[in-house]
């Protein structure tokens, strides 16, 4: 038996000094270089169609993938670059899909937004990987080899109705999914305070399902105070659901921030990126700097790349 | 948002279709509006909603992501008495609504065994052309085709939803009005010379039916929703500049239930009559179309279908672009089958 831990004491890597490893910053950095470039690209005309950067909420992912395993599911979104990219560790295929270029992760087809490579896929409807998460988990929990269904939502997407058939689901059949909410506070232009009533944890709560709460941006902290939650998981089968507190730094997609200047500067000047540069400056700049040429060379090789083919139809 | 009831000439549709809405709300109190980040500045996803919240906040609700829930809302304030506008974000999310839509706002028109009224009208943003991807393009009316008392329509650059809306809204039951999302920006027409060739007249005294044509006497009628206007048009002109022949298009406002009888002087003349749509291959409006015009002229030759093809609608701009009907389909099908009919020497 493991013994319950204490779940209602919010976890935070706040006090966690150590600098992280060159790895962990590498991957950080890369996701950060990947979606300002995106970003870039849209402005100047070369991407097509739509994109939602997750520019201040990188560390989630990059907390979370390492701990999941090749047999594991994950649910991605549609703010699912940092996700895939943490998962895979594959920009050229990313960039190339969302080019429309060969060798795109699915084809071109599927875009930014729909992504599916072995265990791992997205899609742009809110909400309705979640009860899709427990019967993949169900399934898991049958091999007995302590497989996990990870869904990423937002906090709009508890708007849902799927999101609480798909809890109880879980709960009552003892599925083996952990929900990863990336609360940072706004759904497109709508603020948490006028789409949600109560909150994450009473909701969660209210099934009986377990419930932790994350704050800082230290990904190593935070993986290291997840994985044996996750360990648990795997072995009971109770299905757990982790709400990180974050941030959303840039617009919803490509312009839509109806934020003001000063509420985005606000959330910019405690963005992890910042902290770290102030902390580990010589590391960050060398790393940065490095993450920097490597998404430029990407895009060099990836938009000299022809255009796809949707051959297996 | 001006709110004067003229139309300005360089009005684009979208602010036609706001300037409809801005006139619902402010006529009527019982006219309520929902949607997704609908509140000002943003006004919704594409801003059909600009303004509203600022002079009617108690009637504009802004609402969780929560499709079936607040298409529900609206439907508990149709059995209170009021007449509620929905926007739903992106069509493809109209799926969520299903069971709203279709077993309660459809049904409870006449299913407790006496008539009580629905006034519901739902928008909703549809198709492609944007390389948003399978889940945000697709053209999804041929889903709510053949459902008792729900009615669908279809925003077009030719019909005045300042005009129309009010009358959808003022029907006993719901109705859906499909918008093409890539028509908003364009500028909104109507009546008389839409430009060096073409004239837009209505058939009918309730300017539901736009006829657009050259002179009286054409070799073939394009049926087209308001969405694939634009590429019929384009592909009108070319036929016609390019292979001297003329095209007349037809564009519906009502999708469903097709009305047929404003068509009646047009079908007598034209040979061929295509129907033509954004939305891909199998059980389409224009199956739909085809069956009511063969109920009604038995004798005529079959109505052919040009669509989209049998696809999800794959988000690279190139292979969206294989998929979606282009104006140069419309001209190549047309083409090919009248030389076929009548070679070209015959029209000189
Ligand atoms: C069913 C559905 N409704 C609406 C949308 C449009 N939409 C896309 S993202 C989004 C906001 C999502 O907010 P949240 O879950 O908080 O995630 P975030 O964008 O903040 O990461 C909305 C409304 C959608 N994708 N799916």
């Amino acid at each position: 038996m493991i013994p319950p831990a204490n779940l209602s004491h919010p976890v935070s890597s706040a006090n966690a000094s150590a600098c992280p490893s060159r790895e962990t910053l590498e991957l950080l950095l890369l996701i950060r270089h990947f979606e300002e470039t995106l970003l870039r690209l849209f402005q100047s005309g070369k991407i097509h169609g739509t994109t939602h950067t997750c520019l201040g909420q990188e560390y989630i992912p990059v907390a979370v993938m390492p701990l999941l395993r090749d047999d594991d599911f994950v649910f991605s979104n549609h703010r699912g670059h940092g996700h895939y990219l943490a998962r895979f560790r594959d920009p050229e295929g990313l960039l190339a899909e969302i080019m429309g270029r060969e060798g795109g992760t699915c084809d071109g087809v599927g875009g930014s937004q729909h992504l599916r490579r072995d265990r791992y896929i997205s899609t742009g409807v809110q909400g309705e990987s979640l009860p899709v998460a427990v019967g993949a988990a169900l399934q898991l929990r049958r091999k007995k080899r302590g497989g996990l269904a990870v869904p990423f939502i937002g906090d709009g997407t508890w708007g849902q109705g799927a999101v609480y058939e798909a809890l109880n689901m879980a709960a009552l059949w003892n599925a083996p999914v952990v929900v990863i909410v990336e609360n940072n506070g706004i759904a497109q232009t709508t603020v948490r305070s006028a789409n949600m009533a109560g909150n994450i944890e009473g909701r969660a709560r209210a099934f009986g399902v377990e419930y932790l709460r994350c704050t800082g941006h230290e990904a190593e902290a935070l993986q290291a105070r997840l994985a044996p939650e996750l360990d648990r998981v795997r072995q009971s089968g109770a299905p757990l659901v982790v709400e990180f507190e974050t941030r959303r730094l840039a617009a919803h997609s490509k312009g839509d921030d109806t934020r003001t200047p000063e509420e985005v500067a606000a959330l910019r000047a405690i963005d992890w990126g910042a902290d770290y540069q102030a902390r580990w400056p010589e590391i960050f700049a060398e790393v940065d700097a490095r993450m920097r040429d490597r998404m430029a060379a990407i895009v060099e090789e990836v938009e000299s790349r022809a255009l796809s083919s949707w051959s297996n139809r | 948002m001006t709110n004067t009831g003229e139309r300005s000439t360089s009005e684009r549709i979208i602010e036609n279709l706001n300037r409809a809405l801005h006139a619902l709300l402010d006529g009527d109190d019982r006219v309520f509006f929902l949607g997704e980040d609908v509140l000002d500045p943003y006004g919704g996803a594409f801003k059909a909603a600009r303004g509203l919240s600022t002079k009617y906040p108690d009637r504009v609700l802004t609402t969780p992501i929560s499709e079936l829930g607040f298409v529900g809302v609206a439907n508990g304030l149709s059995l209170a008495g009021q007449r509620p506008i929905v926007e739903i974000m992106f069509g493809d999310f109209i799926f969520l609504a299903f069971d709203q839509i279709i077993n309660f706002a459809a049904k409870s028109v006449s299913m407790y065994g006496r008539r009580v009224p629905h006034h519901l009208l739902i928008r909703c943003p549809v198709g492609g052309h944007r390389g948003y991807g399978a889940t945000h393009s697709q053209s999804v009316q041929k889903h709510f085709l053949g459902v008792p008392d729900l009615d669908l329509f279809e925003l077009s650059p030719l019909h005045d939803n300042t005009a129309l809306l009010p009358r959808i809204l003022a029907r006993d039951h719901p109705g859906i009005l499909f918008e093409s999302k890539v028509l908003y920006a364009q500028p909104q027409l109507g009546e008389g010379a839409i430009d060096d060739l073409f004239t837009c007249e209505f058939l009918d005294e309730e300017r539901m039916t736009a006829h657009v044509f050259v002179d009286r006497d054409p070799q073939a009628i394009l049926i087209a929703s308001g969405g694939s206007f634009p590429a019929c048009w384009q592909a009108a002109r070319q036929l016609l500049l390019e292979h001297e022949i003329e095209v007349q298009i037809v564009v519906p406002f009502q999708l469903y239930p097709f009305e047929v009888q404003s068509l009646a002087p047009l079908l007598s003349t034209a040979p061929a009559l295509y129907v033509v749509e954004e939305g891909t291959a199998g059980g389409t409006w224009g199956a739909e179309v085809a069956a009511v015009v063969a109920e009604a002229w038995p004798h005529r030759a079959p109505v052919r279908l040009i669509h989209s093809a049998d696809s999800i609608i794959p988000s690279a701009r190139h292979l969206e672009r294989d998929v979606l009907v282009q104006p140069e389909n419309i001209v190549k099908r047309v083409s090919t089958d009248l030389h076929a009919i009548h070679p070209r020497s015959h029209h000189q």
